[in-house]
């Protein structure tokens, strides 16, 4: 089980994952082109983007986590392509924002970011995403050193927490789907914490010098008998 | 597809040679799409549509707009009525759930005579009209729809408003066994005018659309339509009218009173906090428009909000 797949395994499983990864993508071009995007396309591929970007945000915040219960070590090497897809989706949603709804309204989109707080925080989530984007890629890692690289990319969590506020704040009242998003958002990083905060105890508890043995042992607090 | 009960079918709407007609054309058109074998899908819709009642003759009103109409289509499935789920484009899917023969209207509170109407008076009660509106949506989009029916004053006279009756309250609808059960706003939804703004002649208790009675998602059997308020001003499947002297507590306002206050008139230079109000896109094209102010019926009710601050009356 825990068989890491040879090369060759590997890059079919990648192949097999990008075009997956296209799926959506090729949904909505489809549905554009057929005009069954329902009577405000516009605004149905603004959503969709931007729920796709949110769950490849999701997608590649489980990697680890799931490497971790499983013990399939080589998931990892599939968390490059999920983010950048991530980020391309992204890349969509915002192209759709300041092309097919504002019209490169400069003007109009500054305003918007200054003025409108879910599309602050939407395009901050963005403009995070970038410097994490173009590091995605291992002469970067190799520039930045690995303990850079990584504090770097942690970014990611900002970015995630973000995203929620972004979609909290969209909607009118109907609070549901941000809020599953945000559950499935807190279990993933609450995962993080709890494994993080294992370790250090595990290594304060190593740290700490061993109690000399064949000492006796003093009971500080006498039993009373019952 | 709907099929019309006998009860369903209103004794205004036999128009016999009109209906035989739809009739004839309904099963003409289902056996041609029959004939048509795999096309059957794509023909329903319209077919259903042959069927839905026809509400007439229709008067035209020197208020409509000449401008394009939005098609019978989009104004039937892009619809916001929260209580058949959030998305667009539940309504159309879940409000076939909703009878809408017995209905009564109370009207009710500072009136002399006030009253309930059976919604097959309420039909009768006055001249039917038929009115082109624009509707413009908080949410920045507009369409151009033919409603059907008669000035919100004429059934407002019939009980006799006392002097008191400052303001109008609308009580819509609620039923938790077909329609949503969370509280995302807080059930029954209810709206409210300013008496003034009730009786205004553009003020439309909405029986129809596209010359046919309401299709549930549109707020059947009885709505009202403000067309120069944001939307969700015109409370739809009305089951009171109250006449009031406080001004009422409102669903929006009630949800975020800071995003939606009790005037909510289109209004292009006061901008909602999701939603720039600047500008707007008609369903249909591609290219956002200007907002005009109060929905471009300025000319029609400017007058009523003189001397008032527009931005803190929002
Ligand atoms: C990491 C970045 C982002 C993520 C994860 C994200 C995610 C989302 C999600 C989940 C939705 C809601 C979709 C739905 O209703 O089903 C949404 C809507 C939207 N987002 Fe983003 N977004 C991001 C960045 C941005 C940016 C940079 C902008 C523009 C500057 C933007 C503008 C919008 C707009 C205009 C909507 C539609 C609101 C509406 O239809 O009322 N987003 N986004």
């Amino acid at each position: 089980m825990t068989k890491t797949p040879s090369a060759a395994r590997l890059a079919a499983i990648k192949a097999l994952l990008f075009a997956l990864c296209l799926v959506p993508f090729a949904l909505y071009t489809q549905r554009w082109f057929d005009d069954a995007l329902g009577a405000n396309p516009i605004e149905a591929i603004t959503r969709g983007s931007g729920d796709w970007t949110l769950r490849f945000l999701l997608i590649t915040l489980a990697v680890t986590p799931l490497r971790k219960l499983t013990g399939l070590n080589w998931l990892l090497r599939l968390r490059r392509m999920l983010g950048l897809f991530a980020f391309f989706y992204a890349s969509l949603h915002f192209t759709t924002y300041f092309w097919l709804d504002q019209f490169f309204d400069l003007q109009s989109i500054a305003h918007d970011i200054m003025k409108r707080p879910f599309i602050t925080v939407g395009f901050s989530a963005f403009v995070l995403l970038i410097p994490l984007a173009v590091t995605s890629n291992n002469y970067a890692i190799r520039r930045l050193g690995g303990r850079r690289w990584q504090s770097l990319h942690r970014a990611v969590y900002a970015i995630g927490i973000l995203a929620i506020v972004h979609y909290w704040w969209l909607v009118k009242a109907d609070i549901l789907e941000p809020m599953i998003y945000g559950l499935i958002l807190a279990a993933l990083l609450g995962m993080r914490g709890w494994w993080r905060e294992q370790e250090r105890r595990r290594q304060i508890a190593a740290s700490m010098p061993r109690p000399m043995p064949g000492g006796k042992v003093i009971p500080l607090v006498a039993k009373s008998p019952r | 597809m709907r099929i019309l009960r006998p009860s369903d079918i209103l004794p205004s709407e036999i128009t016999p040679r009109a209906l035989f007609e739809d009739r004839r054309r309904f099963l003409l058109g289902a056996g041609a799409t029959l004939a048509a074998g795999a096309a059957m899908w794509a023909g329903l819709p319209s077919e259903a549509r042959a069927a839905a009642a026809k509400l007439g003759p229709l008067a035209r009103s020197p208020f409509s707009s000449d401008e394009p109409q939005t098609p019978y289509k989009a104004v039937t499935t892009y619809n916001n009525y929260y209580e058949f789920g959030t998305d667009k484009e539940d309504p159309a899917a879940n409000a076939g759930k909703l009878t809408v023969r017995p209905w009564t209207v109370r009207v009710e509170g500072l009136a002399g005579k006030a009253r309930t109407f059976d919604i097959d008076d309420l039909l009768k009660l006055a001249p039917l009209e038929e009115r082109i509106y624009r509707l413009r949506c908080v949410e920045a989009w507009s369409m151009v729809i033919p409603w059907v029916g008669f000035p919100l004053s004429a059934l407002l006279r019939q009980v006799d408003p006392q002097g008191s009756a400052k303001y109008v309250e609308f009580v819509t609808h609620y039923d938790p066994k077909i329609m949503l059960r969370r509280p995302v706003l807080d059930w029954p939804y209810t709206e409210g005018l300013r008496i003034d703004e009730a009786m205004h002649p553009l003020t439309l208790l909405t029986l129809g659309l596209y010359g046919e009675v309401l299709p549930n998602q549109n707020g059947a059997p009885v709505r009202v339509v403000v067309p120069w308020k944001y939307g969700f001003k015109s409370a739809k499947s009305i089951v009171a009218i109250r006449l009031v002297d406080k001004e009422p507590r409102t669903a929006w306002n009630k949800s975020a009173p800071s995003e939606y206050g009790f005037y909510s008139n289109v209004n292009p230079n006061v901008d909602h906090p999701r939603w720039s109000q600047a500008t707007e896109r008609r369903i249909g094209e591609f290219r956002k428009r200007p907002t005009l102010m109060f929905n471009g019926y300025a000319e029609q009710v400017a007058n009523l909000y003189q001397g008032m601050d527009l931005r803190k009356s929002f």
